[in-house]
């Protein structure tokens, strides 16, 4: 309770602070909004369903990509991880693709596939792919030997020794992966939908594209915070009590 | 006619059963190092009869751990072989379970999770009849409480009873122990050989157990047997005849125990002098 307080008092100060150079007039109004333009924005989209939509239609696209993106790359980072093959040729290209910022992707995206949904699909997939595939092998190539070593003696192999030894054992780094996953795919969404406009539904991150547009600033910031409260959202109710199940089983310390 | 295949019960699960009797004919291992190949193990024959319980001991590196490795199955000596109740060893089995020397428990499933692992890859038993094996063990090892603690909750001792009762849980006829409380501090040390005793005595099993301590083979082993290193080969055999169960820090047991290291120590001479 004492921590939630402070954490409430932090983000108050915040917003006090942000008021308190609104007042100066500093800059202007038009690009720096007070607090209280940026809810009435907010109340607005709110209430003509406008943000609800948007947000929608933003998790469809994330969610159908980052799950394509972790069906493909759980797979692809066994092989990699299981055949010296597959580490020399999808191992490197993945370690190549992942360095690669993900809003590289959209410029080829929109020569490929044009203002649609795929396009944005698969920027989604190119940036949750490679981490996925890279934190996979890691995982795998972390197990201790000793492990499946053990469970070999206890009659373990193929099928049972990858589903009972080797993914469980490798369980938390796969798990790191996926929410870096996650985040990647978040970033590549946002900038698909800043740069690909098509009719086939408003996301956020068209709203803030739009709100840049029309120079709209408590629209931008109101839709940044947004976009901040999703991912720490997704945060909080996916990962971390799958986070937490991992550090009480294995006895890591808890962050 | 799917039911036609007979479950076999807790009850019968946890019958003793017979142990097998080892042989191990010819062993000969090499290994590849940095500075060209090492012959780990030379021509080593040994017979194991059923129920006995037997130690290696040896100076670390003298392929004492290769031989218990390839006689889990989990290595292939490159030439000999090992019978098992007259069967090759051709690989990995259940009839021949391992408790390695750090706790290879797992993680990611608590205590019961671990005894159960190879009670699951039995066939023909019912979920019920397994956790009543698992329970068992774990009430044979005194861990009854801790059923649903996190691996890392325990301490070591407590850790290599878990891997104790897996091991013993999927009921194997051989045990093959590699430095298993080497570990543990001294305390834990002398209650695990009241137990190992004990269970051995109970649910009588052929053990092959890998030490370098000299004592503590003289207390567990039938037989002790003294391993020479480079390359490896087994160099002198004492039986211990001793009442048990045995006490580590008795008389009788340190002068079997002075008698062993004697003969290891001038072995360690003689290829110091080799070595020259």
């Amino acid at each position: 309770m004492k921590r939630f307080l402070l954490a409430a008092a932090f983000f108050a100060v915040l917003v006090l602070l942000w008021e308190a150079a609104y007042r100066t007039k500093f800059w202007s109004p038009v690009l720096l909004p007070s607090p209280r333009q940026v809810v009435t924005y907010l109340e607005g989209v709110a209430a003509d369903g406008t943000l609800f939509k948007a947000t929608v239609i933003t998790m469809r696209r994330l969610l159908v990509g980052y799950l394509i993106g972790l069906v493909m790359g759980l797979p692809l980072g066994l092989l990699t991880a299981r055949w010296k093959l597959f580490h020399d040729t999808i191992g490197t290209l993945a370690l190549g693709l992942q360095t690669l910022p993900s809003v590289c992707w959209v410029p080829l995206a929109l020569l490929w596939f044009g203002q649609t949904e795929a396009a944005m699909l698969f920027v989604v997939v190119m940036g949750t792919l490679w981490s996925v595939v890279i934190a996979t092998e890691t995982g795998v190539r972390n197990v201790p030997p000793i492990y499946r070593r053990a469970a070999l003696t206890m009659g373990s192999k193929r099928l049972h020794m990858w589903f009972k030894v080797i993914l469980p054992a490798a369980l938390p780094f796969i798990v790191s992966g996926m929410k870096q996953g996650w985040a990647f795919a978040w970033r590549s969404l946002m900038a698909a939908e800043i740069f690909v406009t098509i009719l086939s539904g408003f996301g956020l991150g068209q709203l803030l594209h739009y709100g840049r547009e029309l120079s709209a600033m408590e629209q931008v910031i109101g839709i940044m915070i947004v976009i901040i409260v999703i991912g720490l959202l997704a945060d909080k109710i996916f990962f971390s009590p799958v986070e937490r199940f991992l550090h009480r089983r294995w006895g890591t310390s808890q962050a | 006619m799917r039911r036609a295949v007979r479950r076999s019960s807790a009850t019968e699960e946890l019958e003793v059963i017979p142990p097998s009797k080892l042989a191990i004919d010819n062993v000969s291992k090499n290994f590849q190092s940095a500075s060209g190949p090492v012959l780990a193990l030379d021509r080593v024959s040994l017979n194991v009869a059923e129920g006995e319980f037997v130690c290696l001991v040896g100076a670390s590196g003298c392929g004492k751990t290769t031989l218990l490795n390839i006689i889990a199955g989990l290595e292939k000596p490159d030439s000999g072989r090992v019978l098992a109740d007259g069967k090759p060893v051709t690989g990995p089995g259940r009839e021949r379970l391992v408790m390695f020397q750090e706790p290879a428990l797992f993680p990611w499933l608590d205590v019961f999770g671990n005894v159960l692992f190879g009670l699951k890859l039995k066939p023909n038993l019912t979920n019920k009849d397994r956790c009543d094996v698992a329970k068992y063990y774990l009430e044979l090892v005194g861990l009854s409480r801790f059923e649903h603690a996190n691996i890392h909750e325990l301490s070591g001792g407590m850790k290599q009873r878990v891997s104790l009762a897996r091991a013993l849980a999927p009921n194997p006829r051989v045990l093959l122990m590699d430095e298993p409380f080497a570990a543990l501090d001294a305390l834990t040390r002398e209650q695990l050989y009241g137990d190992i005793q004990e269970i051995w005595k109970t649910r009588r099993k052929t053990i092959v157990f890998v030490t370098h301590n000299v004592r503590e083979a003289a207390c567990l082993g039938d037989r002790v047997l003294l391993f020479s290193p480079h390359p490896g080969r087994v160099q002198e055999e004492f039986t211990v005849e001793l009442p048990r169960p045995r006490d580590i820090n008795s008389v009788d047991l340190a002068t079997h125990a002075t008698r062993i290291t004697k003969a290891l120590k001038s072995l360690g001479q003689a290829e110091a002098i080799a070595a020259k």
